[in-house]
């Protein structure tokens, strides 16, 4: 052949070559072996199995949580993306610049209105996601790490939203980030209690780690800025990759190993299914339990097309809801940050405002020590319930259902009387105005809460004598707690942190 | 033999091994001094206030940028600071009820010390002098006794 010839089929060839060298097969899949074929090959697909259980699929058991999570977080990055186009971190340009993006870009009201707002369904589903595995009992062996990898990404994702709390530099920020950081400080009501903030001062030393300075200025602006758009963002990225690859390596999602196989039916008629008498290549050396090795092809459909269905639908679903709120609701922003005179009332985002009304009776006790227990706590979970019955049922069977109802009755009750209380008669400050701050800090109605939560649980595994139903007796008891607190946070609280029934109530000034 | 010089080749692998550690360990160890500056940035928080005669007798002054409270009474002048020590939102002053906080609702006397809510200590007395210019000037990031008045 002509050397211009060859030239010239070669380019003509170019776009068909292109899409063979890319896709290795050359074209799309048409069979199940095909398919399979194409998930090994492809980076982004083989984190997948090539067979999905079909317990996996369903609706009821995950709600989709977790891919929920994942859609909001590449909607985040995306959007966060356009916006730090025009964002300005400096304590003077901040504000104004957040100004810009929602009046005078084009589109840029939109795009700010949707990262708010992912952001917040992002939280959402981080909560109700950690719940159902926790309620599905799918954190035990072998899931105990990724429970672990899961809750490093519970606190990267609140971390996430209250770096980013700080950026438009509004009143709310500035005292939001107020609060924040000397939360962090607030060990000193401890050390300084006992005397020993001369040589131990680790809540100054954590403080100054956060704002770079001694107040929140353009120093904790920038280091803000740092974490939310380059730290934080790269630790979640390459955690959730952790957990997926886990999720899969941990064979897949967690189920009823003793329930029956669902009957094989082709075409609405049974048929005898036989173990298959060899799995492709690597899939052998996997860890026993994936669906593929040796128990397949009972309950399993092939993940391509059947799992990729599922999931571009909540893919869709995730961005449409985030397109609908961010169409419909604008994200707020104050006035701007004013360091003389604070909001009032000052309140975080709603999903710290549990957390400040523990702060408001102490501040370490409510800030530090209960989120550090309950942090703890969760992640001691799958290492003392090692019972492995009820893994992949709803709270393991109806005893566990019946637990969490009266679980829920008990926390509930418990929490909202004790706040009833303390809006009422006040706590030991009002009675006894000299008390001691260490008796504070020992005894409020934080505290008290926890240790009847505590109560409430051993006396659970005594009566039961199960860790597990004991174990879900104070994951639902702390769940309850944190709605009711949350709630009275939100809603409750008005001006001067004072009771109030409805925000229509408070004091106009 | 042969033995001997596998046993050397883990020797010196070993070393070098750990030699690598500690000396990405020191490196480290440098590196994370980053985040804390020798120097704490921040505005200065001496505050000069003009002349002393300016503030007259039973009077109350709330200087914004320094985030105190300024009393000239009978025994002398005092400043008390307004940021509330719970966890630092800035507190009202009321003539007779003394300091309340809008965060969590602390209250404060008169003179500083807490009388409800969660603010774990009193709200501290600022260092007050004359500078050599005859300002009255207060340093905010000084405290002193209560019950520290200043004489001008
Ligand atoms: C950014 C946050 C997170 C993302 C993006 C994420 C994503 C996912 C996805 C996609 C799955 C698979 C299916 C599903 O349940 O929807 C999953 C499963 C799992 N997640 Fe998460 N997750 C996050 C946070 C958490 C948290 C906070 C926990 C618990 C503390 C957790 C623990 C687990 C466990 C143990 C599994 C395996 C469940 C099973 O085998 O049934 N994850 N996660
Ligand atoms: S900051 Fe003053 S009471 Fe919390």
């Amino acid at each position: 052949m002509p050397p211009t010839k060859e030239f010239l089929e070669n380019l003509k060839k170019t776009p068909e070559r292109l899409r063979e060298s890319a896709l290795r097969v050359g074209k799309l899949p048409e069979t199940d072996r095909e398919r399979s074929q194409s998930t090994f090959h492809n980076l982004f697909l083989h984190v997948q199995s090539v067979r999905t259980h079909r317990n996996s699929l369903r609706f009821a058991y995950t709600f989709g949580l977790g891919l929920i999570l994942t859609a909001s977080f590449v909607v985040l990055t995306i959007t966060g993306i356009l916006v730090m186009v025009y964002y300005k971190p400096s304590t003077d340009l901040a504000y104004q610049s957040v100004k810009d993006i929602h009046f005078v870009v084009p589109a840029g009201r939109f795009i700010r209105n949707i990262h708010r707002w992912a952001a917040h369904v992002m939280v959402v589903a981080v909560f109700l996601h950690m719940a159902r595995v926790f309620y599905t009992g799918s954190y035990k062996k072998p899931r105990e790490f990724n429970w672990l990898v899961g809750l490093a990404l519970l606190v990267l994702t609140l971390a996430l939203s209250f770096t980013g709390y700080l950026l438009p530099w509004d009143q709310l920020a500035f005292w939001a980030v107020t609060i924040g950081a000397n939360i962090a400080s607030s060990p000193r009501e401890v050390t300084e209690a006992l005397g020993i903030t001369r040589w131990f001062d680790i809540g100054a030393f954590q403080k100054q780690l956060l704002l770079g300075a001694n107040h929140v200025g353009q120093e904790a602006l920038i280091r803000f800025y740092v974490l939310h758009v380059a730290v934080l963002p790269l630790l979640t990225a390459i955690l959730m990759g952790v957990h997926f690859w886990r999720v899969r390596k941990d064979g897949g999602l967690s189920r009823d190993v003793t329930a029956e196989p669902p009957p094989a039916l082709i075409r609405g008629r049974e048929v005898q299914v036989f173990p298959p008498t060899k799995t492709y290549g690597l899939m052998a050396v996997v860890r026993g339990r994936t669906p593929v090795v040796g128990r397949a092809p009972e309950g399993s459909v092939p993940s391509w097309p059947h799992l990729l269905w599922a999931e571009l639908a909540v893919f869709a679903f995730t961005i449409a809801l985030t397109l609908a709120l961010g169409y419909w609701f604008d994200a707020p922003l104050k006035e701007m940050a004013n360091p003389a005179i604070p909001e009032n009332p000052a309140k975080a985002p709603w999903y710290f405002l549990g957390l400040q009304e523990l702060v408001s009776y102490s501040a370490f006790m409510g800030g530090v020590a209960i989120p550090m227990i309950v942090l703890i706590g969760l992640g001691l979970i799958p290492y003392l319930d090692r019972d492995p019955r009820g893994v992949g049922k709803w709270f393991g069977g109806p005893e566990g259902r019946r637990i969490f109802w009266v679980s829920l009755v008990v926390g509930l009750i418990s929490v909202v009387a004790l706040l009833a209380f303390t809006v009422q008669f006040g706590w030991l400050r009002n009675w006894f105005p000299s008390i001691a701050q260490l008796a504070i800090i020992a005894l409020n109605p934080g505290t008290v809460i926890v240790a009847i939560y505590v109560a409430w649980s051993l006396w659970t595994l005594h009566r039961t004598g199960s860790i597990r139903m004991s174990a879900i007796a104070l994951f639902t008891c702390f769940l309850a707690g944190f709605i009711v607190l949350t709630a009275m946070g939100s809603v409750f609280r008005g001006p001067n942190w004072q009771f109030y029934w409805w925000p229509s109530q408070w004091p106009v000034h | 033999m042969h033995e001997q010089e596998t046993k050397r080749r883990d020797v010196l692998g070993l070393a070098a091994l750990w030699s690598f550690v500690s000396a990405i360990g020191v490196a480290l160890a440098g590196v994370a001094r980053l985040p804390k500056p020798a120097v704490l940035p921040g505005p200065l928080r001496v505050f000069k206030l003009g002349d002393p005669a300016q503030f007259a007798v039973g009077s109350v002054a709330r200087i914004d940028e320094g985030n105190f409270f300024l009393f000239r009474g009978e025994r002398g002048f005092h400043a008390i600071s307004s940021v509330c020590t719970h966890l630092g939102c800035i507190v009202a002053h009321t003539e007779d009820e003394g300091f309340s906080c809008p965060c969590h609702g602390s209250r404060f006397t008169a003179d500083g010390a807490v009388i409800a809510g969660p603010a774990p200590s009193a709200l501290p007395w600022l260092e007050l002098a004359l500078a050599p210019d005859g300002q009255l000037q207060v340093n905010a990031e000084s405290h002193v006794p209560k019950g520290a008045y200043f004489q001008v």
